[in-house]
């Protein structure tokens, strides 16, 4: 177990001292590479030795089957459905993926779902989009249109070409349907419920053969590449393009996989690649959920916390990839998007529709913290919490796991706010000065009291039930006097981007980061850091990093596996 | 293979060696009695479930006698009504031996599973349910079915193994349109025509059971029995196919609802969790009327539970909120019990005021009730209360509050298991392993 906080920057703290100890004493494991961000590329210039991602069968999210669906069928079939919860391992739903199973519940959900897809595919208004030929008679099987459209639709749903056993298998009943009811492309239809219902389509199997310029190590696959590629920079699975260069071997070659990244991260889909990402890390699935007591915040209705995600989600998209922004200044940038129902949280004149927009200088609106979105996500239905969001911050940002609380804690003495304690800072003073609850509360109250200027629905105040709110905090021992010295202070913490990297780098390869990752992660690291922490440079380098496709035989060591879950602290 | 009779089937459920055999039900082919076939047959009993969350307050909750004639305190005051319906059962422990104290965790894991998790989100096996369904829920539409009031399809106490939650419903048009949607064959429809999209619909899911062969040549050990699983999947597909195209068997009690007009509302408010509590468990009643399943679990959880004006949710509550030591309880904390209280009455009522032959659909049903704690505040193991409600077709007398000694709160879930016909002779794990029934409400 290590420090997930360089030490050096606690130092001179007796605030930071004790957030230290307290993580040492209960977080899990590492974030590698944390502390060896270096802006010397020639130092870190070769990729390191790794062990290297496994090939997994994942289960496709809904989001991929959607974004996948709009591809192959039209950006307007997209089905109302929500796929069985995921388990977030390691800070992320994604990586749940490779131990999901599927049940009954859910096949009877793929196969309607396939059925409603499949059904409104041959209406006759949708039908030319999809369907490439025409029957000689709608009234009876044509095995060749079939054929034709059958191997289209399973090449791009199965990622790789249909052998000819299966697509014959499919155009033989197709054929039989059509011809029991009378029907060309109801006959279809079927054959396309068959495509979508089919493992094949759900799981993702990426499969490895022996590396040639490797011997005793392994690498994906053309066509498992493209896939891997595919879902981590489209969240969806590979276009006719990336299916071309699996199927040519172009993908193989450096020049060619090089070439192929690089017109994905230009390409428009990388931003729906890139909101997955983000929505995935930042736990926004919870957004989903989130309601406020309609007495204490009248204006947070359903849709303010659908807009309040969307908010972010544009926000970050539009300064990393549309202006390839430092990744840090999204903390402390003041350039937004807002919508009507937002405008009118955050105390602003209406907007018409989405309209970028800039907080002044002046104003307490500082970055994605001060976002709607992140304030209420973690404040209770009825009050603020310091608790929540100083453990959000600290896990969902800096990638250090808060330890729950003891179970058998006595709180006694944390009862309802007495009338000497005004604010939130009040109250929670007690998990300060109380030995048992201290230990985890400095490493989040700190932090969650700067944000203490928005109440639980993100709305500015100055005061609590009369009481000036005192907004000082410090995050692992830079002290500041408001959430815009705790933007700047995370800003420059070195977890911020190292944890950016950690969560890319497991999310793109589908496996959980161990500590035989700790060399890999600090050359990402140190690459990010010598790209001014652009993104899309990050991307790139984990898309064409030799572990993102190869893997090495051995398996690491079984203890390293292990990571602490994240749970919920309770106030 | 079989040779059924209402004596025989009987007798081996009381000595937990038979299993009941699904099949319709049809009450025109009622004994003269109405509490069974006419050729002797029982009636099918199906199970349920329901959670609360956040236990109960000893003072508040606990009668003071045991037995028929056991006093009400408040927190069960909404359950007079129906007291006839339900057993209470208090002061059960769930032991966790080596593992943490995993807070509103550890209580329902082992009382659903038998064993004690290890870590958060680990659960250590199927739930009861799913063992229960194996057996009961083959013959219908839907082995089980699962539903939350608390809004949030993550929100289950189902598990077909650690990885494979079996995700509530939180939607009333979205459960609706599956129960009683396109695809619904009303039992008592006066003609019956099978789908020829039906018959081809089935005949391609062969092609889908060859693609999972063909992915099991390439994966590991692991993602195989994920597969075997997505192969089973596809089996229950056939077979609902195989029903639509077989005519169902009139259901006297079967009336498809009327089509919703509006989903459930968004929100915590404890009003809110109650409305989607009643349209959820309105669709269960019918469902299982209709036979559409015999496993049932249905949670109001209320852990998130907001109460107007209060700016605590109800679990911050029981961490916060004073003890009022003149009652020797947390005040707001026992409201939100009561608020619970009250949705399990409803839900028991709901069942028992469903007509079934000559009796109530309850009559044929053992639903077994529990939450995560006992009392919340400290995250109690112990002193943990249980409810059963329904006669499970004459296996159960009710109206009982039984004092369970501090012994295995898994005893609730091995006597539903051998209710409902498992033959098996212990459940639990260490100091939750039990071969004890609860025989106190034993008929």
């Amino acid at each position: 177990m290590t420090f997930n906080v360089r030490l050096d920057l606690l130092r001179g703290s007796a605030i930071g001292l004790l957030a230290a100890l307290a993580l040492a004493s209960c977080s899990g494991p590492a974030t590698n590479g944390q502390a060896a961000a270096s802006k010397s590329v020639a130092a870190v210039a070769a990729e390191p030795v790794s062990s290297g991602a496994e090939p997994r069968l994942r289960l496709i999210t809904r989001d991929q089957y959607l974004n996948t669906l709009a591809y192959v069928f039209g950006a307007d079939v997209r089905p109302d459905v929500e796929f069985a919860p995921l388990e977030r391992v390691d800070g992320l739903l994604r990586l749940g993926t490779s131990r999901a199973g599927v049940n009954d519940t859910q096949l009877e959900l793929y196969q309607k779902t396939a059925q409603n897809v499949a059904a409104s595919v041959i209406e006759p208004q949708r039908r030319n989009f999809v369907i490439s030929c025409k029957p000689k008679n709608e009234k009876a099987a044509d095995r060749a249109c079939a054929e034709q459209v059958l191997s289209r639709i399973g090449r791009l749903m199965f990622r790789q070409p249909l052998p000819k056993d299966k697509l014959a298998t499919l155009v033989e009943h197709a054929s039989a349907s059509a011809d029991k009811l009378e029907d060309f492309y109801a006959g279809l239809a079927v054959a396309i419920e068959e495509i979508l219902v089919s493992p094949k389509a759900m799981l993702i199997a990426e499969t490895a053969e022996p590396d040639p310029k490797k011997p005793g190590s392994m690498r994906l696959d053309a066509y498992s590449l493209a896939s891997r590629l595919s879902y981590y920079l489209w969240d969806a699975a590979p276009d006719e393009a990336l299916l071309k260069a699996a199927e040519t071997g172009e993908i193989m070659t450096d020049r060619g996989r090089a070439k192929i990244v690089d017109m994905m991260i230009a390409s428009p889909r990388l931003k729906d690649g890139m909101r997955a990402f983000f929505d995935d890390m930042f736990d926004f699935e919870k957004m989903n959920t989130l309601s406020k007591d309609a007495l204490v915040y009248p204006a947070f209705t359903g849709l303010t916390a659908e807009d309040a995600r969307e908010q972010t989600l544009r926000t970050v998209v539009d300064h990393l990839i549309t202006k390839k922004g430092d990744y840090r200044d999204l903390y402390t940038s003041r350039t937004t998007f807002l919508s009507p129902p937002l405008a009118a949280l955050y105390q602003l004149p209406t907007v018409k529709g989405w309209t970028e927009y800039q907080f002044p200088e002046n104003s307490p609106r500082s970055g994605l913290l001060t976002h709607i979105s992140f304030l209420s996500a973690h404040s209770h239905p009825g009050r603020s919490s310091p608790t929540l969001r100083g453990k959000a911050l600290r896990e969902l940002l800096l990638c250090q796991p808060v330890p729950r609380p003891p179970a058998n804690v006595d709180f006694s003495a944390l009862e309802n706010p007495k009338a000497e304690q005004k604010t939130q800072r009040d109250r929670v003073t007690f998990h300060l000065e109380n030995p048992v609850c201290a230990g985890c509360h400095r490493i989040t109250d700190p932090i969650g009291l700067a944000m203490e200027n928005f109440d639980g629905s993100g709305r500015y105040r100055t005061t609590e039930r009369g009481a000036t709110i005192d907004a000082s905090g410090n995050l692992d021992g830079k002290q500041f006097t408001n959430v815009v010295g705790l933007a700047a202070a995370l800003h420059d913490h070195p977890g911020l981007t190292s944890c950016l990297v950690k969560r890319a780098y497991a999310y793109g390869t589908g496996s959980q980061t161990t500590n035989d990752d700790a060399e890999m992660l600090k050359f990402l690291n140190a690459r990010f850091g010598a790209a001014g922490y652009r993104v899309p440079d990050l991307l790139r380098t984990i898309a064409l990093s030799s572990s993102f496709a190869e893997f090495k035989l051995e398996a690491p060591a079984k203890d390293e596996a292990k990571t602490a879950s994240a749970v919920p602290a309770t106030e | 293979m079989y040779d059924f009779n209402r004596r025989r089937v009987l007798r081996g459920m009381l000595g937990g060696g038979a299993v009941t055999v699904g099949l319709p039900l049809l009450n025109v082919f009622l004994n003269g009695n109405g509490n069974a076939m006419a050729d002797g047959r029982p009636m099918p009993v199906r199970f349920g479930t329901w959670y609360w969350a956040l236990g109960i307050a000893k003072a508040a909750f606990v009668p003071g006698k045991t037995g028929a004639t056991y006093d009400f305190k408040p927190e069960m005051e909404a359950l007079k009504p129906v007291k006839d319906h339900f057993n209470v059962l208090t002061n059960f422990t769930a032991f966790r031996d080596n593992a943490p104290n995993l807070c509103h965790f550890s209580g329902w894991v082992i009382n659903r599973t038998g064993a004690a998790p290890m870590t958060s989100g680990n659960i250590p096996g199927e739930t009861v349910d799913v063992t229960i369904a194996s057996q009961i829920g083959r013959t219908t539409r839907y082995k089980m079915l699962t539903a939350s009031a608390d809004g949030n399809a993550r929100d289950t106490f189902s598990y077909d193994n650690p990885t494979t939650p079996n995700a509530s419903e939180v939607s009333g048009l979205k459960f609706y349109t599956r129960l009683f949607g396109a695809d619904f064959q009303d039992p008592n429809a006066p003609s019956f025509t099978p789908s020829p999209k039906v018959m081809v619909r089935k005949s391609a899911i062969s092609g889908v059971l060859d693609d999972v062969k063909d992915l099991n040549k390439v994966v590991g050990a692991d993602d195989k029995a994920r597969l075997d699983q997505y192969f089973t999947g596809l089996r229950h597909l056939e077979k609902q196919f195989d029903q639509q195209l077989t005519k169902p068997e009139p259901i006297a009690a079967c009336k498809k609802p009327g089509a919703l007009k509006e989903d459930t509302k968004v929100g915590s408010d404890v009003s809110i969790i109650a409305s989607r509590h009643k349209i959820l468990t309105d669709l269960m009643v019918m469902a299982v009327a209709c036979d559409q399943t015999r496993v049932f679990n249905m949670s109001y959880g209320g852990s998130s539970a907001t109460r107007p004006g209060f700016e605590k949710p109800s679990h911050t509550a029981t961490h916060e909120e004073p003890w009022d030591t003149a009652v020797d309880y947390q005040q707001t904390c026992s409201w939100f019990t009561r608020r619970a209280m009250e949705n399990w009455a409803y839900y028991v009522k709901s069942f028992a005021d469903f007509k079934e032959g000559e009796g109530s659909l309850l009559d044929n049903c053992f639903i077994m009730a529990n939450s995560d704690h006992g009392l919340a505040r400290i995250h109690a193991l112990d002193g943990m209360a249980l409810f059963t409600a329904g006669k499970a077709g004459g296996r159960v007398k009710s109206g009982l509050h039984i004092d369970g000694g501090a012994t295995a709160a898994t005893r609730l879930g091995y006597t539903a298991m051998r209710i409902m016909g498992l033959d098996i002779p212990a459940w639990g794990a260490k100091s939750n392993n039990t071969s004890k029934e609860i025989g106190e409400f034993l008929v």
